[in-house]
């Protein structure tokens, strides 16, 4: 409890005087947020290494988490609030809306407060200047280049399109739906908003990765510190006490009972007063820990020597994955070349920028649940079964995502603050700290993998064989998903007639390894790309010819056999990239003869990924509705988590109804409210969910057209008459104009006379058990080529530039697309060169490192559109193939610049160092 | 209960610190990290209304850095070249909202190994002011820093100021960082250096420093002494001049990468002076 008193504060906030009583050390982003209302202002760290929360202090940039209130005596400060003027955009909100700057948003009021600090005093800035004044502030979802460009372009005209007519919104630069409110500050996301009343939830966690547990005397807690209204344990759980993703795992306890397997897993939730919560120790409890030797890596999880990490499955594999196609023995031995080796990568945090948060209240005889989620009608389910309710009594309502990447799938605050709620029958709330959300979800699946490929005289490959062993931590999340995919894409988006592919997915005392962008595809790629450099070489061909050569076409088959007759773009992509692959390689050895120390290089990654689930129903429904009043709102279950699905969703069912895309509303993901549109993730809801938009938006004007009696051509119109008065939709057609009063028809879901449905389930086969079928309906396809350059003397590593192309089928918004594709870059980027989660050591954001907008290289993005004809207009997904290619491109570039083949991912300048110290290639 | 006070002068600064010992805060920028998640419950005297310690005076004999000297400040004062390596760590310092708020005194009395002022101010021979109502002493830096996290600051004691002697008027400074990304960067290594040449280009002095290589950044006087008469272009570093070195593994890299790269560092950071 703070021995600090309330203290009379005066200052100037956004040009109005403020005078607080209040504790002076307490965080001024802590005020701000729930004192003063001013949610704007985002809290990311509490530690000043993200830069959600920069504001102005008498107009220069400051973290307010890392200001104490009390300073602010006899200053002036600006939060995001006070940039807009009476709801008029400044300059540059303006060109942030415009260039797609703001993904999720949660860095956005950050970013611009910064980028607003260099404009006051230098309103033409240059790019090095940009990026200096935004250093300080971290992305997760932009790659920064849309940021940059909007603080460059700031006051300029642009080329977005705020509002596409009728028809023409699909392909269009639609600006985002929920763009301007992210700009603002008012947008909601988790942390951001909780009853009046709410109590506060904290969760204790175990400081061991293994260990027995005690807890004495919690009473005692009760007495001292009176604001404590509830301990729970895992004795409170009413329902099931574990959850998971799938059906028949439901591993992971919600509170932990005797023991727990992994560094951050909750073993109490103390429910009170703010003060109090934050105020406990484990002495107080009478916590007590017994540690146990704990299993770390892959070796120790498959020694048989301690214990196993679940008592239920002895050997530690929790899964394992299997794809055989021919024989790649036969086809080995009859290679003419054949390349092989090992890789390692380390955990990967997905370092969304909003730490988990959210609150639940009991209404009636149902709880009421908001938080940030990536899959809303997975969490009811979950939820449902550890409280023990029926499905119907559980309402998710999803905020502002702040970024999810897959680490939003599985549950976090969902389970604990809806058991107190429940239990106390008050709103409880809770919001993780920066380490607690680091210590206690998922990561991407650190691999130890072994992988061999072949190919004859011509080139033509001829085998692959994979290996790989995945780090799953001590629940089972997406490991068995994982464990599933990877087989299926390891040999890359090429033709290889004979393949052969296991995977386990192994137990361990590490953090719970799940999804992240691309589950487990991005690492087997790096193994991938890496053989095909090799083989290249061997038999004496351009890497990119190669590669060319070797694409999958349409009439190809896949390593699971199935026949590709649609939309496989992966030749184009390729083929688009080989001017700048040979200027480039030509351009990096004429720098390499003139300097010793530098090396460039440039080096080709390659991606291909099945959209939905693997051989699985994903079937996603979408509904659209038109109230009495002519209101048109899209009821959108696909969650948006930054990338935009929000805005594509409208974009499509707008040109599918015929009507223009301003005159939408949209619910999102509210599971009273909304369809099950499945989860977001697999790169599916571009596909599945915007095939159900356009069934929906099909299926609305059907019954229009029907209704007036007109033609199918006819053009719609809507009369949208606010809350008085009777909504006309126009029907005009050759036989002229039918006009239907909306307030003549009788209402019915969600108080709409017309509403329209669509659902769309890709259609698959189930694999056999050699994996042989057609795993998913579609695939997405892309390569990328980047530039590096590599000091040999410290083993650092900077990415100069950066090509990616990308077949998508049809691109739905350019922009948003464009913004997928250099979030993903970075996220490679930092997979490849910086990012390692060591569980007890990088359980913060400086020493666990992002890529800041320093590191960024120039990226041109090239979009192919070869259409599948399953898809909204053609369009499939790009969400993780935006990822996948960029870490291999980058460890080519290195190869290719300095000769050595990293093995062991990130390449932090140590390793790259070491490697080519060992071979002999930093004399300088 | 001691309430919180945040005094307007030294004066009163000093005296509450005569009465209870105090958590001292400034800028913020190492106060709070620390306590992420945790009650503040600390009894803190806060400097940051102190504004005559937020000044950098020239004196008869060299520079006073006021105790609120920031980042910015340095990044925007008028100094001699050889603060130029001073200047360049500034700018690497987190981001801009940290040199905005973070002070030279803060980073020097949080006392990391990483601690990125500190090889450039032992390489301008910089003295640290500690006043209290009993004294005002200083101290070289080399002996403020007794190790990781450790002064020799009193509980009763306050750094007025970083005092910098006057520097030989061709002396220049230069400062080598190396981390793993472009900003936000907490250092591997890193190297000070002040370096003061002939027309020639000869060195005729030489103060180098290296950081993150040990518990605290260490002068290397051998490789100082020996540099002293040789061409910079041509200078050699031989591995008795970094022996003291003690790097160690962290999350950041390994102590053998460390201890390896310092050669190359040293020679950048010398040959860069120009």
């Amino acid at each position: 409890m703070s021995t600090t008193e309330k203290t009379t504060v005066s200052f100037i906030l956004n040009d109005i005087p403020q005078t607080l009583s209040v504790n002076p050390l307490r965080r001024f982003s802590d005020v701000l947020r729930e004192d003063l209302g001013l949610t704007g202002t985002k809290v990311g760290c509490d530690a000043g290494d993200c830069g959600a929360c920069t504001i102005l202090v008498d107009g220069e940039q400051r973290y307010a988490c890392l200001t104490a209130v009390g300073q602010l005596e006899g200053h002036s400060a600006r939060t995001v609030e006070g940039l807009a003027k009476n709801g008029d955009l400044t300059a540059l909100q303006q060109a942030f809306l415009d260039e797609g700057a703001a993904q999720c948003g949660i860095c956005t009021p950050g970013m611009l407060m910064a980028a607003q600090s260099l404009l006051d005093r230098t309103p033409n800035p240059t790019e090095p200047q940009v990026l200096d004044a935004l250093g300080g502030v971290l992305c997760r979802c932009t790659g920064y280049t849309k940021i940059v460009e909007a603080v460059l372009k700031a006051g300029q005209t642009s080329a977005s399109e705020a509002t596409p007519p009728s028809g023409s919104a699909v392909g269009s630069r639609m600006v985002k739906v929920d763009g301007k409110q992210k700009l603002t500050g008012e947008e909601i996301f988790s942390a951001d908003h909780a009853p009046e009343d709410s109590l506060w939830l904290r969760a204790i966690r175990s400081p061991h990765p293994r260990a027995k547990f005690t807890l004495a005397h919690p009473e005692k807690v009760l007495n001292k510190y009176p604001g404590i209204v509830k301990i729970l344990t895992a004795d409170d759980v009413t329902g099931n006490n574990g959850f998971g993703i799938y059906p028949h795992i439901k591993d992971q306890p919600v509170l932990a009972k005797d023991h727990v397997r992994f560094r951050g897993e909750a073993v109490v939730a103390l429910v009170g007063e703010r003060d109090a919560v934050e105020s406990v120790s484990e002495e107080d409890l009478g916590l007590t820990w017994e540690p146990l030797e704990a299993i770390r890596g892959w070796d120790a999880a498959l020694s048989g020597k301690l214990e196993p990490v679940q008592a239920e499955i002895p050997d530690n594999i929790l899964a394992e994955g299997l794809l055989k196609k021919n024989d790649v023995e036969k086809a080995f031995a009859e290679s003419f070349a054949v390349a092989e080796g090992n890789w390692t990568t380390s955990a990967v945090e997905h370092g969304y920028i909003e730490p988990e948060a959210g609150y639940a209240r009991k209404v009636g005889q149902r709880l009421e649940i908001f938080v940030c989620t990536q899959s809303p009608y997975m969490d009811q389910t979950e939820v449902a079964q550890v409280l023990g309710l029926e499905l119907e009594q559980i309402r998710i309502i999803p905020s502002a995502v702040g970024g999810a990447f897959g680490g939003k799938l599985d549950l976090s605050v969902q389970p604990l603050v809806a058991l107190a709620a429940w239990i106390l029958e008050r709103p409880v709330r809770c919001i993780y700290t920066r380490p607690e959300s680091l210590a206690s979800t998922t990561k991407r699946h650190p691999v130890q993998m072994r992988a061999k490929a072949g190919c004859d005289k011509d080139g033509m490959l001829t085998a692959y064989e994979y290996h790989g062993d995945f780090n799953t931590g001590a629940y089972a999340s997406w490991g068995p998903t994982v464990a599933d995919r990877v087989p299926i894409h390891c040999s890359g988006p090429y033709f290889v007639p004979n393949v052969f592919a296991k995977t386990r997915a192994l137990l361990t005392n590490e953090s719970p390894s799940g999804a992240f962008r691309g589950f487990g595809t991005p690492q087997a790629a790096i193994a991938n790309d890496a053989l095909l450099d090799e083989l290249a070489e061997k038999v004496g061909m351009d890497a990119l010819d190669f590669r060319i050569k070797n694409a999958l076409r349409k009439g190809d088959r896949t390593p699971t056999n199935q026949l590709l007759e649609n939309s496989v773009g992966q030749l184009e992509c390729l083929e688009s990239l080989k001017s700048r692959w040979d200027s480039w390689r030509k351009e990096a050895e004429v720098f390499n003869q003139k300097n010793t120390k530098l090396k460039r290089g440039v080096g080709c990654g390659s991606a291909w990924y099945g959209c939905g689930n693997t051989s699985l129903s994903n079937p996603s429904t979408i509904r659209v509705g038109i109230n009495g009043e002519g209101k048109l709102t899209l009821y959108n279950g696909a969650m948006d988590i930054g990338q935009g699905a929000n805005t594509i969703m409208v974009q499509i069912c707008a040109d599918a109804l015929g009507l223009p895309a301003s005159q939408f509303e949209y619910v999102m993901g509210d599971t009273d409210l909304t369809a099950d549109a499945g989860k977001t993730s697999a790169s599916r809801q571009a596909f599945v969910s915007g095939k159900a938009t356009q069934l929906a938006g099909e299926h609305l004007r059907a019954q229009i057209i029907h209704l007036a009696e007109a033609t199918e051509n006819a053009t719609l119109h809507l009369e949208q008459n606010g809350t008085s008065g009777s909504g006309e939709i126009i029907v005009a057609d050759e036989t002229g104009e039918h006009v239907i009063v909306l307030a003549d028809i009788l209402p019915q879901t969600n108080g709409d006379v017309l509403t329209g449905e669509g659902t769309f389930d890709p259609p698959t086969t189930p694999l056999d058990e050699n994996r042989q079928g057609s795993p998913y309906a579609t695939y997405g396809f892309g390569a990328h080529i980047a530039e590096v350059e590599v000091d040999t003397m410290l083993g650092t590593t900077k990415v100069l530039r950066l090509a990616a192309a990308h077949d998508v089928g049809k691109t739905i918004n350019p922009t948003l697309v464009e913004g997928q594709i250099h979030g993903g870059v970075a996220q490679g980027l930092g997979l490849a060169l910086m990012e390692e989660y060591v569980q007890g050591v990088s359980e913060n954001l400086h020493d666990y490192l992002l890529p800041t907008v320093g590191d960024m290289p120039e990226i041109e993005v090239i979009l192919i559109e070869d259409p599948e004809p399953l898809g909204p207009y053609g369009a499939k997904g790009i969400g993780e193939h935006a990822l996948i290619p960029t870490a291999p491109a980058i460890l080519g570039g290195i190869k290719h610049a300095t000769g050595i083949s990293i093995r062991h991912v990130p390449a932090t300048p140590d390793r790259v160092f070491t490697a080519l110290q060992e071979a002999g290639k930093n004399n300088g | 209960m001691i309430p919180y006070l945040r005094p307007d002068n030294l004066e009163d600064a000093l005296s509450a610190l005569s009465e209870h010992p105090r958590t001292l805060l400034a800028g913020g920028t190492d106060f709070f990290p620390a306590r992420v998640g945790k009650p503040i419950t600390d009894n803190v005297l806060d400097l940051s209304g102190v504004e005559s310690l937020r000044k950098i005076q020239q004196t008869a004999d060299g520079f006073m850095l006021g105790g609120l000297t920031t980042w910015t400040d340095i990044i925007e004062a008028q100094l001699p070249p050889a603060f130029d390596g001073l200047k360049q760590a500034a700018k690497t310092i987190g981001g801009v909202q940290t040199q905005n708020a973070g002070t030279l005194v803060g980073n020097i009395c949080n006392a990391s190994p990483a601690a990125d002022s500190v090889p450039n101010l032992l390489a301008l021979e910089a003295q640290v002011q500690l006043q209290s109502v009993r004294e005002t002493r200083m101290l070289p830096l080399e002996e403020f820093i007794l190790g990781n996290r450790k002064t020799a600051k009193k509980e009763d004691e306050l750094i007025s100021g970083i005092f910098i002697p006057q520097p030989a008027e061709k002396g220049r400074g230069n400062f080598e960082k190396l981390g793993t990304r472009a900003y936000l960067v907490i250092s591997i290594v890193m190297v000070g250096v002040v370096a003061e040449l002939n027309e020639s280009d000869e060195i005729l002095n030489l103060k180098i420093a290296v950081g993150a290589c040990s518990p605290v950044a260490q002068r290397l006087r051998l490789l100082e002494q020996e540099a002293v008469g040789q061409k910079l272009k041509s200078i050699k570093i031989l591995p008795a001049h970094f022996e003291s070195l003690e790097p160690i593994d962290d999350i950041r890299a390994t102590a053998d990468y460390r201890k390896k790269v310092v050669p190359e560092l040293l020679l950048r950071a010398i040959k860069g002076v120009i």
